[in-house]
């Protein structure tokens, strides 16, 4: 394998709901700074975008910093299939010989990148989290992947010296996308692709709408979080989130004993948010909890034990029993709202 | 029909802490579970052979400690057990993890493959998709339900962020399942008491048939350059109130910040 | 075998306890509350148990059981009591004062009619001595069975009988000759449905209140012979064997709901900030923690002892009555003492500690009192 061959940064674009989605404008924010940040590479930033999308959506990517859109367009490509985009990849790979590719690590991203990875032979990181040239050598392109392992709490830097491409997921939520500008400037190379050779075993017959669609914690303003020491409590919760308007939020331990939905997972392996104010309730503060929210602006925690790692990273901290405690916030709140004048 | 299912023995990632002088882990004491996508995707192999009578098989990749995960696979109802270990498939990344693996599975038969989504341990939910693109199968991942299930083929229900989707696929094949899909059942009694006399099928190197340079720790294309923990800060005020003036307190940060209108 | 002194469980063992800690933390632990308030027989724990096979542990797999052997059953009925006390005497009833005499005591086909499915646990089993007027001294008993041929006519009642309301199939006693006194007691296998067969009144009890204890009411019942367990004029001897092994479960119980309690009052001491810091910080507590756990583990190796004994087929009536005796006593003063160290929380039902103390009075008395143990100590001691 030459690796000097390959070079420039390339970032695949999901679309989702007729846009590219913001997962993968952050990871084209993230390819520009990388870009800019070793311009002795010269490197350029090539979004790739597969379906049977228009123009103008594919073109997005250009607006959010791709010096190249690679459009691989097919009209019979109106829904994601692993196989068939594993092969489209496949093509570029051998064809443009991709230094980096990032993907977001969404489900279709964590679908998508490790068939590529290894049908190409190449190693992958999941989940970064960061992403730098090698600090030691200024002409490098060697991609420098900080991701966290064991619930959070160790932090590994992963690089891959040997194979290319460097393959990498990225937590979605955590790179910075550029402003989007209709008017920049960027090469469009749109290719009708054929695939009518590839045989793609998975047949998709219907799609259904989770029940509880409402549930996007990662929006809201005020998340109330409840962690394992509310156990079946959680309505407490849902009644005082409904009087402050917050979300209710969750630990991992609390929805892996099933006492709240997925949905709501705070943390390494749920989702990660970044609300004005979070207020941990009963949250010991694992490692793994404190990766999805530390971010936020204002940290409230309570929590019966004086020494629970939580209050480490809170701005205001109350020793106490959070079941005791919300209930008599949501009257505090609804005497106020109440009030006569 | 065979069920294959691909499990691993992690350390029990809520249960660590972090030395907070040293800045490390505390590994110690550490205590070691069945991750537990895979013990959720273990509970949809044996609903099927339930079902179906399947005979079911836990394939795991890793220390000979991991023979204690797979006597409890037994005594949950796991028909047969096979552990590779070897010094030569330690210290793997994903895609030398699922060539180890993939090997193994070439020589045995199968018509289906279960694999958790992914480990706790690394969160990478790889190894099986990898492994399902180093045997040629077909992949449906984050599988949330099996709503069918016959000799030719299996149709699932996917979670993706904002819905399911519903999938066929022809067997064989491989789904990765998610920790939601199936509450395990608990070890039986009985297969407890008879889970010691079993055999183990071990696995080793010399077993496999694999080129030595795609295995291990010198096979990964992915090397750790560094690794390092958190600094956790300490920055906040704490305070012991009683349970009125706590929420009283949390009543005037949210005013404050204009949260609360009439 | 081993060649020596253990102390410790094997792998099977190990794994078993893993199991039954996990089942009481997820299956007992956020209902005993609920089960005690409402002193209601938790049915579908019951379900839960037979599934994994909790009800029929030491037996052999063709009768229904777990293949497992009696300190796995002692596991079980620990790990369950440490959350529940009205768990862990369903299961050590059923187990030891049921199963235990049929599959000791039974002939081959009473135990493929009765054992395998109490074992299996399809059915529940319970045990019928006491009476109103023979507690300890059995040979009081005012059930009388009746030789009518081919069949026997019991008529009496029994009290206190444990599971008494939810069994199926009771191991019960009966004078077949009221002139010899204890030789003149047999033991007989009757169910639920046998007519004449009644459930009388439901105590209500201090403690393990979801544990259902009633009265058994004989009226002319009619009991085929094939359900004379053991021979005629045994009974006493089967009874007081049956209850050596109940013993060690009711010890079992007892080491649960002490350990159980003092780790509740180890929580709570870590959490509860008095003075500035947690109240374990102080001497008082850690002095007391140090001596309860103590306590608490010399009554593991003694009740384990036992069982070992059991499971090596020697006599263990006089262990099993230390085990007892001192479990037991460990279990109120833990129980006691994590109260104190709780303070004015541990006095109310938020907390449950309250439940423990109130459970753990009655390991001093069921299935032989203290004094009735050390009875059997001292006659050993002094034979």
């Amino acid at each position: 394998m030459n690796i000097a061959e390959y070079k420039d940064i390339y970032v695949f674009c999901e679309e989702r709901e007729n846009k590219i989605h913001d997962s993968s404008l952050e990871l084209l924010g993230e390819a520009v700074r990388l870009v800019k940040d070793r311009p002795s590479l010269d490197y350029k930033v090539v979004g790739v975008v597969i379906g049977d999308h228009s123009d103008e959506l594919a073109k997005i990517a250009g607006h959010y910093g791709a010096d190249k859109v690679i459009f691989l367009h097919n009209e019979n490509l109106k829904h994601y299939s692993t196989e068939i985009y594993t092969e489209l990849f496949m093509d570029v790979i051998k064809n443009d010989k991709p230094d980096i590719i990032l993907i977001p690590a969404t489900v279709l991203g964590r679908d998508l990148a490790p068939r590529i990875a290894a049908r190409s032979d190449t190693g992958l990181t999941a989940d970064a989290t960061k992403l730098d040239f090698d600090p030691e050598n200024q002409e490098s392109a060697l991609l420098y992947v900080t991701r966290p392992a064991f619930g959070g709490n160790l932090f590994g830097t992963i690089i891959n010296e040997t194979k290319r491409p460097q393959m990498t997921t990225i937590r979605p939520g955590v790179m910075e996308p550029v402003h989007g500008d209709p008017e920049r400037d960027f090469q469009f190379d749109k290719r009708e692709v054929n695939i009518d050779h590839i045989e793609d075993k998975v047949k998709l017959i219907d799609v259904l709408q989770k029940d509880n669609m409402a549930v996007d914690i990662t929006k809201a303003d005020i998340i109330l979080s409840g962690g394992r020491g509310i156990g079946d409590n959680f309505h407490v919760l849902e009644e005082c989130a409904k009087m402050i308007g917050a979300e209710v939020g969750a630990s991992r331990g609390a929805v892996d004993k099933g006492f709240i939905g997925k949905d709501h997972q705070v943390g390494q392996t749920g989702k990660t948010v970044r609300p004005k104010v979070y207020i941990a309730c009963g949250i010991s503060g694992a490692v793994q909890h404190l990766a999805g929210m530390e971010k936020s602006d204002y940290i409230i925690a309570i929590n019966k034990d004086p020494d629970a790692a939580i209050f480490s990273v809170a701005n205001i901290g109350l020793v106490g029993d959070a079941l005791e405690i919300l209930p008599l916030l949501t009257e505090e709140i609804r005497v106020y709202r109440e009030r006569p004048y | 029909m065979n069920i294959l299912v691909l499990l691993k023995q992690v350390p029990d990632t809520t249960e660590m802490k972090i030395d907070k002088e040293k800045g490390t882990l505390i590994r110690e004491g550490v205590p070691t579970i069945t991750n537990p996508d895979d013990l959720a995707g273990m509970e949809v192999a044996l609903r099927l052979k339930d079902q179906c009578g399947a005979k079911v098989t836990a394939v795991t990749m890793g220390p000979p400690q991991a023979e204690n995960m797979l006597r409890e696979l037994y005594a949950m109802g796991a028909d047969d057990a096979v552990l590779l270990t070897d010094r030569k498939f330690s210290g793997a990344d994903t895609w030398a993890t699922s060539n180890t693996l993939a090997a193994y599975i070439k020589q045995v038969d199968f018509d289906l493959i279960i694999a958790g989504r992914q480990a706790i341990d690394g969160d990478t939910a790889q190894v099986g998709p990898q492994t399902a693109e180093k045997l040629g199968l077909p992949q449906i991942s984050y599988v949330d339900d099996v709503l069918e299930f016959s000799k030719e083929k299996i149709v699932v229900k996917k979670a993706l962020e904002n819905n399911y989707e519903v999938l066929e696929c022809p067997l064989p094949c491989v789904i990765t399942t998610l920790s939601t899909i199936a509450k395990p059942r608990y070890m039986r009694v009985n297969g407890i008491s008879h889970a010691f006399e079993k055999d183990i099928t071990i696995k080793t190197f010399d077993d496999l048939n694999i080129d030595p340079t795609i295995i291990g720790l010198k096979g990964s294309p992915t090397k750790v350059k560094k690794t390092f923990t958190k600094e956790v800060h300490s920055n906040s005020d704490i305070l012991n109130l009683d349970g009125k003036a706590s929420a009283r307190k949390v009543a005037e940060i949210l005013m404050d910040m204009n949260f609360i209108g009439k | 075998m081993n060649k020596g002194m253990n102390f410790d469980l094997s792998p099977k063992q190990a794994m078993m306890q893993k199991l039954f800690r996990e089942f009481a933390i997820n299956e007992v632990e956020p209902i005993a509350a609920e089960v005690d308030e409402g002193e209601r027989f938790p049915e579908e724990t019951v379900k839960k148990m037979s599934e994994i096979g909790m009800l029929g542990i030491p037996f052999e797999s063709k009768y229904g059981g777990g293949d497992g052997d009696n300190l796995s059953y002692i596991l079980a009925v620990e790990e369950l009591s440490k959350v529940c006390g009205t768990t862990g005497v369903i299961v050590s009833a059923h187990t030891s004062l049921a199963c235990n005499p049929i599959y000791t005591y039974g002939t081959e086909d009473q135990r493929q009619k009765y054992l395998i499915p109490l074992a299996s646990g399809q059915k529940l089993g319970a045990f019928g001595l006491t009476e109103p007027n023979a507690g300890t001294d059995a040979a009081m008993q005012q059930t009388v069975a009746v030789d009518e041929g081919d069949h026997y006519r019991i008529n009496g009642t029994k009290i206190f009988i444990t599971n008494g309301g939810f069994a199926d199939t009771y191991v019960v006693f009966a004078m077949t000759d009221k002139a010899k006194g204890n030789r003149g007691i047999s033991a007989f296998i009757m169910e639920k449905d046998m007519e004449g067969f009644s459930i009388g009144k439901t105590e209500h009890k201090l403690g393990i209140k979801g544990s259902s204890t009633t009265e058994l009411i004989f009226k002319d019942v009619m009991v085929p012979k094939e359900n004379l367990l053991g021979p005629v004029g045994k009974g006493f001897m089967i009874a007081m064997s049956t209850l050596d092994g109940g013993r060690i479960g009711i010890a079992a119980q007892a080491l649960g709901i002490a350990q159980g309690a003092l780790d509740q009052a180890v929580k709570y001491t870590k959490e509860r900030k008095q003075f500035g810091r947690s109240i374990s910080a102080f001497q008082n507590t850690q002095f007391t923690i140090a001596d309860l756990q103590t306590k608490i583990d010399a009554a593991r190796l003694l009740v384990y002892r036992a069982a070992y004994m059991k499971d090596m087929n020697r006599n263990y009536s006089s262990e099993a009555a230390m085990a007892k005796l001192f479990a037991s006593e460990v279990a109120m003063e833990v129980t006691t003492k994590s109260i104190q160290l709780h303070g004015g929380y541990g006095y109310t039902r938020d907390y449950p500690v309250e439940r423990m103390f109130r459970d753990a009075k009655i390991t001093e008395i069921y299935e032989g009192t203290s004094e009735v143990q050390k009875m059997v100590i001292a006659s050993k001691i002094l034979r």
